[in-house]
């Protein structure tokens, strides 16, 4: 009996798909629109016009607010859901933070937490279908790159002074090798700002554009947009993930550049 | 339908605002704006975690870290005292079950000496009434003796007189003696 049933339902899905399949099926597939600026009101784009990067960036800015500050808000000493969330974001950072960067980098927790928070909840409010992923654009996170990359270096240089540079002199390696080694080590620390923030914006850019790209499937495919729409379900519970390790990696990277900035010694 | 021309329409306006057509991300003429923004938000953000937020859960925190502590340590007392009061109910508990035990001694002992005066007492009284018994059996002992030579005498004297003979009491008493000794 169920099997009929199923059958029959199976035929009229194939049936309707016919039916009202879009006429020109063609693969009209735009994964990378979503990623547009566009401003709110008008159509040009100065550097103060409000856009959908505004909006989303606020959003984000709620997103924070109402979890620390309105979670918290009770003091409860036995915390409400949204509390622990709160209590438990703060322990996840600052842990983070002490035990990678040391104690004495726990005076940058706030700044650390800043960063977490912003990409945290920009990530996962990315993943609103149909909303606009700040975190996806190069320009945003190689400003974040940027600004732990200077911080980094700046504080590195006034804690340790030229003994900052003994991060790049591999005391520990054999003498003649050292030069070869400071060059290496000079490379990799330029780099870092930039595979810090490619490596977010690309995870974070990938996951949506493949998203994208299987919902185009799905409205191209008529009665067989089933098979896609599982794959979006299956991806979309992995870019869940991504979402939060990505700002988990972000977050621990900086601790671990902060480290080097406080004790340079290998 | 509507959203595929909606689209190209999209797509004819990026192609004439000239943007890049691939990534929007390499759309530099975004970048100032994105900045901006960004700057704000983390300006926005850090000023709600430094001033409100931070500040404000490690004081929750550190205050449910105290209160645990003052109860841990409520608890330590409480279980102390606790301790406490068993020794000392162990310890009543164990006086009270020795007095228990004197007291009981005590009382055996006093029972037993009653017990032992009343033997004696006992004892003496049936001593007494044994030896004033034997003392009448030897009586009534003595008094059937003399009553059988007395009914020997008689039935003597009543068989001499009818057999016929002249009774002389003198000899037969003597006669009775005679038999009874031997």
């Amino acid at each position: 009996m169920g099997k009929i049933f199923f059958f029959a339902a199976l035929a009229l899905v194939v049936v309707s798909g016919f039916l009202f399949a879009p006429e020109h099926a063609a693969l009209a597939i735009h994964p990378m629109d979503q990623f547009n600026v566009s401003p709110l009101f008008g159509d040009h784009i100065a550097w103060y016009t409000p856009t959908n990067v505004t909006l989303w960036m606020g959003l984000a800015i709620v997103a924070v607010f109402a979890l620390l500050v309105l979670g918290s808000s009770r003091r409860a000493i036995v915390p409400s859901r949204a509390q622990s969330v709160a209590e438990l974001a703060y322990g996840f950072i600052y842990k983070m933070v002490e035990d990678v960067a040391g104690k004495d980098g726990v005076k940058f927790f706030p700044y650390i937490m800043t960063l977490f928070m912003f990409i945290v909840m920009a990530n996962f409010l990315g993943l609103i279908p149909g909303s606009f992923t700040t975190t996806s654009h190069i320009a945003v996170t190689a400003v974040l790159a940027a600004l732990v990359f200077f911080t980094v270096t700046i504080v590195g240089f006034v804690k340790n002074g030229v003994g900052f540079l003994g991060l790049f002199w591999v005391s520990s390696a054999p003498l003649a090798l050292r030069p070869i080694l400071a060059i290496i080590e000079l490379i990799s620390y330029f780099v870092r700002p930039v595979s810090h923030s490619i490596r977010l914006a690309g995870n974070v850019m990938a996951g949506h554009a493949v998203l994208k790209v299987f919902a185009g499937f799905a409205a191209a495919l008529g009665a067989f947009s089933f098979l896609p729409i599982f794959a979006i379900t299956a991806v979309y519970a992995l870019e869940v993930l991504v979402a939060f390790i990505q700002a988990y990696v972000f977050t621990i990277l900086t601790c671990v550049y902060l480290k080097d900035a406080l004790h340079p010694s290998h | 339908m509507a959203s595929n021309t909606q689209e190209a329409a999209h797509g004819a306006a990026d192609a004439a605002h000239g943007s890049a057509p691939g990534m929007p991300q390499l759309d530099f003429s975004t970048f100032g704006n994105q900045i901006f923004w960004l700057a704000v938000a983390l300006v926005v953000i850090y000023l709600i975690l430094s001033r409100v937020a931070l500040p404000r859960i490690a004081a929750v925190l550190a205050e449910r870290q105290g209160t645990i502590t003052n109860d841990l340590a409520a608890a330590e007392d409480l279980k102390a005292k606790a301790v406490e009061a068993e020794n000392a109910y162990n310890k009543a508990l164990a006086d009270a079950r020795a007095e228990a035990q004197r007291i009981a001694a005590e009382a055996r002992a006093e029972i037993q000496a009653d017990l032992n005066d009343a033997i004696a007492k006992a004892d003496a009284q049936i001593t007494e009434k044994a030896a004033e018994s034997e003392k009448a059996i030897a009586e009534i002992k003595a008094g059937a003796l003399d009553s059988v030579k007395t009914v020997a005498n008689d039935t003597a004297e009543a068989l001499v007189a009818a057999l016929g003979g002249k009774s002389d009491a003198k000899a037969i008493a003597a006669a009775v003696d005679e038999r009874m000794k031997g």
